[in-house]
């Protein structure tokens, strides 16, 4: 996958860390926040190539693998529901809830498109008057500032058949949870990249000011990640704690401040459920009161669950453990087992950007050795 | 989910751009970076732009994109192959 050139980097780079990680008294756990980063690190055999001291754990960095199972059954039974068209990005169909994934509702003849931005949602109410398109609002700080944009063009238009039910998370409250956990044991954070191309470097300052942590904003080519990890061995070794940033092709301190703003207009800070983690204050992103025209949650009822699958008909699945970077996933009974990309038991295993999903796909030599 | 894709910006029409990305034009939302002008490199995600970037620093981002086309090939492949098994 890399060049010459780019090979010869990242000789470099493992060169630095080894000799920085031959200092070290301790073994060092470096968790990466972003699924596109699990996918990066597999995809480049970056596990096996660093050394022993040097741990990489994948952490609650994937929206679709953190939606609880209760909020994909609401947004089935809302699908079910008539005039209703449910708009979804892709990456949340085949994710099972309690009753089943959206996919297997569509099949069974629920109303749901996949969409590749917001802007085709809007395009879809607008070309279907009679329809109320509900869009299924599901992301980090990335995400949701396009979803904001959504919502005032909606307003904008007196578009009154579009709306957005939301599921957004924010990032930072995570991180601090994982870090107050007494199980989990992380010293340092590669920062998502574009969650902090929107946020900038403010919302994480806490690790590194409160924890003493190192905390490095990283992009996602193999050399981004060993230069991500080498400056955390530097932190580590100066004991100087910053959210420092190798990604400055895409992120500035300051974050996009236009997209800050829509975040802040658009949406009030809420408590969200997040698969694995629980219930984690301020958290999630529920639509402002001024735009409650457009919340979905305000138009219309999705009743409660009453079936729920006997959990003993289940197969074991350690995707909660494996969130917080407790397990990886050779640790899990049904991984490549009866948990495989075709049937996937867990969130991690359905989303290409699971930590499941990626081991499964890049790892295939520890598979036959299980 | 949170992968952005760099792209050039064609066209400028009102809160809509027309971008090229790798070939491939499309439109996308420039709301959340006002500023932007045709000609300008800027970051796509889930169809807006979401930051813009400098050529080099475009150029240095169309790597992964091309990677993440081969993932996806491959990924296709591995589905038909456990399809038919």
């Amino acid at each position: 996958m890399l060049n010459a050139q780019d090979t010869d980097k990242a000789r470099e780079w493992l060169q630095k860390i080894e000799q920085l990680a031959a200092e070290l008294d301790h073994p060092v756990n470096i968790m990466e926040v972003c699924g596109t980063h699990t996918v990066a690190i597999a995809q480049n055999g970056l596990r096996e190539l660093l050394p022993a001291s040097l741990r990489l754990l994948s952490g609650p960095g994937c929206p679709v693998c953190v939606t609880d199972e209760a909020d994909i059954d609401a947004l089935i039974r809302l699908a079910q529901q008539p005039g209703i068209t449910l708009a979804t990005f892709g990456d949340l169909m085949r994710v099972p809830g309690e009753e089943g994934s959206l996919q297997e509702a569509k099949a069974g003849g629920a109303n749901i498109k996949v969409v590749y931005s917001t802007l085709d949602a809007v395009a879809l109410a607008q070309a279907q008057p009679e329809q109320q398109v509900v869009f299924a609002g599901i992301g980090f700080e990335t995400t949701a500032p396009t979803v904001a944009v959504s919502i005032e063009m909606a307003a904008r238009q007196g578009l009154r058949n579009y709306s957005v039910w939301s599921l957004h998370k924010t990032v930072p409250p995570a991180l601090r949870v994982l870090l107050e956990d007494p199980e989990v044991q992380i010293d340092a954070f590669i920062n998502p990249g574009h969650v902090c191309t929107i946020l900038g470097t403010e919302p994480f300052q806490f690790i590194a000011g409160e924890y003493q942590k190192p905390c490095v904003v990283t992009g996602f080519e193999a050399n981004d990640i060993l230069e991500a990890i080498w400056m955390i061995l530097e932190q580590h070794r100066l004991r100087q704690w910053a959210v420092a940033i190798q990604y400055r092709r895409a992120v500035q301190a300051a974050g996009n401040p236009v997209a800050i703003s829509y975040l802040q207009n658009f949406f009030v800070v809420q408590d969200a459920n997040w698969r694995g983690l629980g219930i984690i204050p301020g958290s999630g992103l529920e639509i402002a009161p001024a735009y409650a025209d457009w919340n979905a949650r305000m138009r219309f009822v999705s009743p409660l669950s009453t079936r729920r699958r006997p959990s003993e008909s289940r197969p074991p699945c350690l995707c909660g453990a494996i969130l917080k970077g407790l397990k990886t996933p050779l640790e899990c009974p049904s991984f490549g087992r009866n948990c495989t990309p075709l049937r996937p038991v867990g969130p991690c295993m359905v989303s290409q950007e699971g930590a499941c999903a990626a081991y499964y796909r890049y790892q295939p030599a520890q598979l036959e050795t299980r | 989910m949170c992968l952005a894709v760099p792209a050039r910006v064609v066209e400028i029409n009102g809160d809509l751009a027309t971008v090229d990305i790798v070939g491939n034009t499309r439109a996308i939302g420039i709301s959340l970076t006002p500023e932007v002008q045709p000609g300008d490199y800027v970051l796509v995600h889930a169809g807006f732009a979401i930051q813009v970037i400098d050529e080099a620093e475009a150029q240095a981002t169309m790597m992964l994109l091309e990677e993440m086309a081969l993932l996806e090939a491959e990924t296709e492949g591995w589905q038909q192959e456990g399809n038919s098994a």
